[in-house]
């Protein structure tokens, strides 16, 4: 068991918890370590770090240890940790703030498939206002996707008419791409920092 | 000859369930002398207490049986129905076939044997009761309060502002106690010093209250309503009625490096010294083991320094004062002497405990206790209110609280939890937080106990607003590197051990009582805890008196307490002085010892046996006034009808009124063994 040295510089002048104060308007310091969220965290069992040892973490200014585990990209932002909550800590708005923390590459990189997929998938919203399966599936796997992984499946998925091989745009694109824009411009501001 | 009524209850199914409660009444009623037997669902009741009422009356009985619970319970009950039919109160017994049969048995068969046979005892103890009457002894209605602390403040002025007085007794120079020294308080955070120093110039100011500052109880004798309190007045070396606190003594004194108590050794005072400025009574106290002419003395030199008396223009200064021994009678004592810390040296006063080698045993200077912190943080502290180590003068940045510290530790410590330090921890990290705006206050505990009104809330303001860093986990070891304390610790949250640098270290030590506690109670005759705190009556329905009838106990000294709960225990014992002093005489049960003059020997067996002190001497005169005998008088007022003494005797000469030797024999008889 590796010891650390306590200090609040593990990421630079600012300490995690003030900035994902900063991002969330939320006090990671309220979090009473109580483990309710984790007890409810569908993906506990699957995870290293469970919402609760996210909080303590971002508390404790542990960006190292949070960037080294899958935890936050496990998270299926199912909100249960949020809303059993007694203190209104918001774990999933936390590990939200920091996977756009991480996405942005200053502190820690997400795993490169995970990430694929955030993109890929932002990429098609992006394209056609709404999800197109088939387009995701192709950027992701050549973005850095496992290749061949699922690919038995895909035949009884087309047979059923659960894939459609043409993208289908929503109305109003344009104000989609807007929105993508205005985030684009938030997130330039926050790396600027 | 005698006419007993029996009334056998079934407590609903208490008794009932177990017992054939009427097969009882049946198969008491052919023990001779019994006149009435009835069984009935709740005796207690009124209808059951006109039964008895009325048989007393009809029936003109001489004693009554009321077999039911425990005579703890409901004795008074049927001793006051059997007094309000006319009957003496001490004619009436009650057989106790609840607790002591139906409760801890199975078998009705042989429950009901069983309770027959408990029935039958009383039976025949009570054809040999003898009519009783209370006992009434005179009440002195002034009170003693040991401690000026808040705890004894409170009570003084509340058992004043009732109309008795009060005599108040403080160790120290000052009254005040440990609330003086504290900056701000919790839960509220409003200054110590400005809610206290107005009750402490009240208890000055206060018609019915004498204050002995500077004094100590001597010696204590009698009983409930009755005591005897010498009272030591240590010599101050100031007449207190010349001097007129200006304060010109302590200016000119030339020894002025003593470490000062009040500052918990961070400040320095003269050895001619006020404790503090708003201290009362405003007199200075000569410290005759610092003073240069009493250390001069000592050593059989001659007096030197006299600058003090020389600055003196009342000519108060009185180097020959001597300690006076005062008298006062009262009828109530309050024992308020308060705590100390567990000290961060080595030495432990006075006992054994071993102290913490790993951190250093206080030789690391910036590591401090609680009341040191609050000194610093204090504006009228040592470094006007900032937080300062003390090494250098530099303002900590990194500060590191230790919680737990002597507490919840059976090896080094004590095993109960001091209850007061996680909230004071709290209070410390937000004074710091107001004074060192860019300093991180990091806190290492085993459990945040924050269980009074508004305490959660505090300590999570500590947290969640003010920025303290809160780490789950004992320190194993601190040690010094150049000016920076090294900690090795460990965060149980996070399952890794951590090391820090620290600028400064608070320790939360334990709250024990004070030194020379064990001596105070042996003279009160009151029993303490083996950590020398001061044993409640009954821990929940007698929670400020003590064992000992006419003493009450508030504050600190009988657990760690916070300021609510000593000034709730204070008033709590004022309302009990109170209620005692309501009547001119006191009533007594009259189970007590008497000793037949007779025959008594004065061999003194039972003196030595009472735990209570209640044994006396008495000279038996012949006619010319010249004393033929010394026999044992077992006072009323004091005996507690323990019957040690009537077991101890070898002549047999003392009994135990409502317990005699005859009665108990008869008892036993009944049962036929
Ligand atoms: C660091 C620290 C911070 C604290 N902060 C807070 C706070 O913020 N809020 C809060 O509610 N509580 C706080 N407390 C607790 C508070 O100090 C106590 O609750 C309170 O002082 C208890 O009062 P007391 O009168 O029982 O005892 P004390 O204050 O100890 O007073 C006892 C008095 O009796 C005198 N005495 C002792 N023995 C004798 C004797 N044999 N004869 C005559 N006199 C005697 C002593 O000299 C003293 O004057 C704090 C305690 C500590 C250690
Ligand atoms: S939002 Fe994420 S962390 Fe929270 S319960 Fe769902 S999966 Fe678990
Ligand atoms: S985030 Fe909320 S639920 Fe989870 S441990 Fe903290 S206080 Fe408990
Ligand atoms: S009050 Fe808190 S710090 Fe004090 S002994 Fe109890 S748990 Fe430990
Ligand atoms: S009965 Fe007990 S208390 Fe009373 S004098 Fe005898 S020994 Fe002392």
């Amino acid at each position: 068991m590796g010891s650390h040295e306590h200090s609040r510089n593990h990421s630079g002048p600012e300490p995690l918890a003030a900035r994902v104060q900063r991002m969330t308007g939320l006090n990671p310091a309220c979090c009473y370590q109580c483990g309710k969220c984790s007890a409810g965290c569908p993906m506990a069992a699957e995870t290293t770090l469970r919402p609760h040892d996210v909080m303590r973490l971002v508390a404790r200014d542990r960006l190292d240890k949070l960037a080294d585990a899958d935890g936050l990209w496990l998270c299926l932002t199912c909100e249960t940790c949020t809303s059993r909550c007694p203190n209104g800590c918001d774990p999933a708005r936390t590990m939200d703030a920091l996977r756009e923390i991480f996405a942005t590459g200053k502190d820690g990189k997400p795993p490169k498939a995970i990430s694929a997929f955030h993109k890929s998938f932002l990429a098609q919203v992006r394209a056609h206002g709404r999800l197109f399966e088939m387009g995701l599936i192709m950027s992701y796997k050549l973005g850095g996707g496992p290749m061949f992984a699922d690919v038995t499946t895909t035949p009884s998925v087309l047979a059923r008419g659960k894939l459609g091989l043409a993208p289908h745009n929503v109305k109003g694109l344009d104000e989609v791409r807007r929105i993508f824009d205005a985030c684009a411009a938030v997130a330039a501001e926050e790396e600027g920092r | 000859m005698a006419r007993i009524g029996v009334f056998v209850c079934h407590c609903g199914e208490n008794i009932g369930r177990t017992v054939d409660c009427h097969a009882v009444a049946e198969g008491c009623k052919d023990v001779p002398g019994v006149v009435h037997s009835v069984d009935y669902k709740y005796m207690c009741s009124d209808p059951g207490q006109q039964m008895v009422k009325k048989a007393i009356e009809e029936k003109g009985l001489t004693g009554v049986v009321v077999a039911a619970c425990s005579p703890h319970m409901h004795e008074k009950t049927f001793r006051r129905a059997a007094a309000g039919a006319g009957l003496n109160a001490f004619l009436c017994e009650m057989a106790n076939v609840r607790e002591h049969c139906s409760w801890i048995h199975e078998d009705r068969e042989k429950a009901t044997v069983k309770a027959i046979d408990i029935t039958r005892t009383i039976i025949e103890k009570v054809k040999h009761n003898v009519p009783l009457s209370t006992i009434r002894i005179p009440v002195t209605r002034r009170a003693l309060v040991i401690g000026g602390g808040i705890a004894g403040i409170q009570a003084a002025l509340d058992i004043a502002d009732g109309g008795r007085e009060v005599i108040l007794v403080e160790k120290g120079p000052s009254i005040g106690g440990h609330m003086s020294q504290l900056s701000e308080t919790f839960p509220t955070l409003d200054c110590s010093q400005c809610i206290l120093t107005p009750r402490m110039v009240e208890v000055y100011q206060h018609p019915r209250i004498k204050l002995y500052a500077y004094s100590e109880v001597e010696s204590v004798e009698g009983y409930i309503g009755n005591f005897k309190v010498t009272v030591r007045r240590k010599a101050r070396s100031v007449d207190e009625e010349k001097c007129n606190g200006c304060g010109a003594c302590t200016q000119v004194c030339p020894n002025k490096k003593i470490p000062s108590e009040f500052d918990c050794g961070l400040g320095k005072r003269t050895a001619i010294y006020v404790p503090f400025p708003q201290a009362v009574p405003n007199l200075p106290t000569v410290d005759r083991n610092k003073c240069l002419l009493f250390m001069n003395r000592a050593k059989g030199r001659p007096d030197t320094c006299k600058k003090c008396a020389e600055a003196c223009e009342k000519g108060a200064i009185d180097f020959d004062q001597q300690d006076r021994l005062i008298t006062e009678d009262v009828g109530a004592i309050v024992v308020a002497t308060g705590y100390q810390l567990y000290t961060i040296g080595k030495d432990q006063p006075k006992d054994n405990l071993k102290g913490y080698g790993e951190y250093g045993y206080g030789t690391i200077p910036d590591v401090i206790d609680g009341l040191q912190f609050e000194r610093l943080a204090s504006a009228s502290g040592p470094t006007s209110g900032k937080i300062l180590r003390p090494s250098d003068g530099k303002v900590p940045k990194r500060i590191v609280f230790l919680q737990c510290i002597g507490s919840r530790d059976p090896q080094k410590g004590m095993e109960y939890c001091s209850k007061i330090c996680c909230m004071y921890v709290a209070k410390h990290t937000m004074l710091y937080h107001h004074k060192v705006h860019d300093g991180v206050a990091t806190v290492f505990y085993m459990d945040i106990r924050a269980a009074g009104k508004g305490y959660e809330e505090f300590s999570r303001r500590a947290i969640e607003e003010e920025g303290a860093q809160y780490i789950r986990g004992r320190v194993s070891r601190m040690w010094r590197e150049g000016d920076v304390i090294k900690i090795l610790g460990f965060d149980t949250l996070e399952g890794e051990p951590i090391e820090m640098d620290a600028d400064m270290v608070v320790l939360a030590t334990a709250m024990r009582p004070q030194p020379g506690i064990d001596v105070l109670a042996q003279k009160l005759s009151v029993s303490y805890d083996q950590h020398g705190f001061i044993n409640e009556a009954h821990p929940k329905l007698r929670p400020v008196e003590t064992n000992t009838a006419g003493i009450y106990v508030a504050g600190a000294c009988q657990a760690p307490r916070d300021i609510p709960d000593a000034v709730a225990m204070a008033s709590a014992t004022a309302s009990k002085v109170l209620g005692l002093f309501a009547n001119e005489m006191l009533e007594r049960e009259p189970t007590v010892a008497r000793v037949d003059e007779g025959t008594c020997a004065g061999c003194f067996h039972c003196e030595r046996v009472c735990a209570y002190g209640a044994v006396e001497h008495k000279d038996i005169k012949d006619r010319a006034g010249n004393v033929v005998r010394v026999i044992a008088y077992v006072n009323p007022g004091v005996c507690q009808g323990c019957g040690t003494c009537e077991a101890t005797c070898p002549s047999k000469s003392v009994e135990l009124q409502g317990f005699t030797d005859e009665q108990i024999w008869s008892e036993i008889q009944a049962l036929g063994v």
